[in-house]
């Protein structure tokens, strides 16, 4: 028997959700990115889908861009974690608020 | 290339004076200024005989100056006969005074930059005589009204002689204001400025527009002028050095307004309106000053009011169009009235600066060229036979008299004569004050040096023979020669009526006798209310400081307290403000919370979806 499409996107808006949770609600920096990496991962798993219901290869190359931006992502946030964590010893994100008007 | 010379030598002059002039021995700084002016006035001479001159001009185009789509002015000089006589007379008196002058300013610091000015005066004159356009005439018009604002502050480390300055400069620029207006309309209406042209060009105007024109050109010649309601400047540019006043505010400047109108004279004959403007001006302004002129103890002041109240009787003359008699008059008052001046300069030399006539008296002794002088001017002024002032002035007063036949107003004819009364009596007056016993000074008076009587011989001469030139004895050349200029102005009575030249003389005379009796013994009469009325000059000044300077003061206040501190300054201060406290409201969104902006976002971003959604 097929998956109906249905279920893959019932399941990509319920990782999304997750991953906006996580961001929103979590204080940890890491769980933070992880969440973000949750959120790419629910939308790659949404092109899928779509490219396989619609016989279709955009989708799927759509995927590749976005694993190949996390990957980078990836490097660049946890660079920016580490320094913040060498200088505050701390990756508590409400603790960084340097920016407040 | 001759017209071009006249202005060329004393503008050389200027320059070299300006430049090297301080490094000039004092002796070469004069013998230059006199000199150049004398070559104009002999390249004057040579012109004004080339047979051009009486057929109809001489031109000297110059350059192109302005050629704006239909609008073209070229830059030329023109010589006819009107303008042969202001040239003759600038340079002729300008030079007697510029000798004068080497010997009143010889202990002067700013020898140099006193004849400089003096040469730059005579060549901007010569411009605004000889400019064949009105845009020339214009720029000539401006520069002698900045040269005689460089002479009268030019002791500018005295307060009054520097506020006198600009007094003269800002009640100028009034009259030029309305002046350009003028030249402005009739270059809109009629695409021309050449004085050639502006002849043929009266018939084609439109009779108002005609009228503004001319009554906004006559608004410059009140201003230049000195006559009423902008008088006010003359009688304060005495602060200048005398031979200043003798050849700027007396002989040549201040007459740029009678040659004007005389030089458009077309139009002003199509304007009736404004010619009765111009007489009634003339005739209120010559009683007006002739009357303040009676009780000034200020001698220079007694002559500047009179040169207003002689300017008066030229605007007269052209009003009741007797353009001839009123330049011919120019002529003569530039002689007489040169000579009055330089003879009270003298006074002044001799007393170290003092010029109240109650500080004076007794001088005739002492004095006797200087006193003579006076004398022969006193005479002239007053109108006496055979002096030249008799000739002028009777001519305006006959013409005032057929005009007044003829439909003018009787009341122009009535004060020239009550005029004619004043001035004898004032003139009388001062020339007792001055120079008749008892003496009420210790000083030493001392004659005037050669380079200063001889002058003042020259313009005496010119004072007693000067009447010749439009005396009908001889046969009255230069009423004819202008007659033939003016030959759209109805040729001047040929024969007058005996009758009639008997009344000025006769009042002359009289007012002379009335003076002597009530001054001798060099008494101080002082009229009285009347005198009080006269002193305070009928009130105008307190009108104009009521009327013009409190109101304007209290503008400048109201400007200066609540439209630039309130007005300016708090709209400036308002908006920094508002940039400030919005700044401070909006900071506190600025929670530097990442989550919280990650929560902006989220929210920004389902109400974009849900807008696309919900469309």
């Amino acid at each position: 028997m097929t998956v109906p499409i249905g279920a893959y996107l019932a399941l990509g808006a319920l990782l999304f959700v997750l991953g906006i949770a996580g961001v929103l609600l979590r204080r940890s920096a890491l769980i933070v990115f992880m969440s973000i990496e949750l959120m790419l991962n629910a939308v790659n798993l949404t092109f899928v889908a779509f490219a396989r219901q619609l016989g279709r290869l955009e989708g799927q190359v759509a995927v590749f861009f976005v694993l190949v931006v996390a990957a980078v992502e990836v490097v660049v946030g946890l660079a920016i974690i580490i320094a913040i964590f060498r200088t505050r010893a701390t990756v508590d994100l409400d603790d960084v608020d340097l920016l407040r008007g | 290339m001759l017209l071009a010379l006249i202005i060329a030598f004393p503008l050389a002059g200027w320059l070299i004076l300006g430049v090297v002039g301080g490094r000039l021995p004092r002796r070469v700084i004069g013998i230059l200024a006199s000199g150049t002016v004398a070559l104009a006035f002999v390249a004057s001479v040579a012109a004004s005989r080339h047979p051009a001159v009486s057929a109809g001009g001489l031109t000297a185009p110059l350059f192109s100056w302005i050629a704006a789509g239909a609008l073209t002015v070229p830059a030329g000089l023109l010589m006819d006969r009107l303008s042969s006589l202001m040239a003759l007379v600038v340079t002729g008196v300008g030079f007697l005074i510029h000798v004068y002058s080497i010997g009143y300013m010889a202990d002067d610091r700013s020898y140099a930059r006193y004849f400089a000015y003096l040469n730059l005066f005579i060549a901007s004159m010569l411009l605004l005589v000889l400019g064949s356009n009105l845009l020339v005439l214009f720029v000539g018009w401006e520069l002698v009204g900045l040269c005689s604002y460089l002479l009268i502050g030019f002791w500018f480390d005295r307060e009054r002689a520097a506020q006198a300055g600009r007094k003269a400069f800002v009640v100028n620029r009034i009259g030029d204001a309305g002046f350009l207006l003028g030249i402005l309309l009739l270059a809109t209406s009629t695409g021309t400025l050449e004085l050639g042209r502006i002849g043929s060009l009266a018939s084609q105007m439109a009779p108002g527009v005609l009228t503004a024109v001319t009554l906004l050109l006559f608004v410059g010649a009140t201003g230049k002028s000195a006559q009423l309601p902008l008088y006010v400047w003359l009688p304060d540019a005495m602060e200048g050095p005398t031979p200043v006043s003798a050849l700027i505010h007396a002989a040549t400047m201040v007459t740029a307004g009678v040659y004007m109108i005389a030089r458009l004279h077309p139009l002003f004959l199509a304007a009736p309106l404004t010619l009765s403007v111009v007489a009634g001006v003339g005739a209120a302004t010559a009683f007006f000053a002739a009357t303040v002129a009676l009780v000034q103890w200020d001698l220079k002041r007694v002559l500047a009011y009179s040169t207003i109240s002689q300017l008066g009787y030229m605007f007269v003359a052209m009003g009741v169009v007797a353009m001839p008699a009123g330049m011919f008059h120019l002529t003569t008052h530039a002689f007489f009235k040169a000579l009055l001046f330089l003879a009270a300069g003298s006074v002044m030399h001799a007393m170290g600066g003092v010029i109240d006539m109650r500080q004076l008296g007794g001088l005739a002794g002492a004095m006797r060229w200087t006193a003579f002088g006076f004398v022969i001017g006193a005479l002239a002024l007053a109108g006496i036979p055979p002096f030249a002032g008799f000739f002028s002035k009777d001519l305006i007063l006959e013409a005032a008299f057929t005009s007044a036949q003829h439909g003018g107003s009787w009341l122009v004819w009535v004060a020239g004569l009550a005029t004619a009364f004043v001035t004898a009596v004032y003139v009388t007056r001062a020339a007792i004050l001055t120079f008749l016993p008892p003496a009420a000074h210790h000083g030493h008076p001392h004659e005037a040096p050669p380079t200063m009587r001889w002058p003042m011989a020259a313009l005496a001469v010119l004072s007693v023979g000067g009447g010749a030139l439009g005396a009908q004895a001889v046969g009255a050349p230069l009423l004819h020669s202008l007659d033939r200029f003016f030959a759209t102005a109805p040729a001047t009575e040929s024969a007058p009526a005996v009758l009639l030249t008997m009344i000025p003389v006769a009042i002359g005379a009289l007012g002379m006798v009335m003076g002597v009796f009530l001054y001798r013994g060099r008494r101080e009469v002082t009229l009285g209310a009347v005198g009080r009325f006269f002193e305070r000059q009928w009130y105008v000044e307190r009108v104009y400081d009521a009327a013009i300077l409190a109101p304007a003061r209290a503008l400048a206040q109201f400007c200066a307290d609540v439209i630039e501190t309130r007005g300016i300054d708090g709209a400036v201060n308002g908006v920094a403000a508002l940039v400030v406290r919005a700044g401070g409201t909006l900071r506190r969104a600025q929670t530097g919370f990442v989550r919280s902006y990650a929560a902006a976002i989220l929210a920004g971003t389902i109400v974009v979806l849900g807008y696309w959604l919900l469309r």
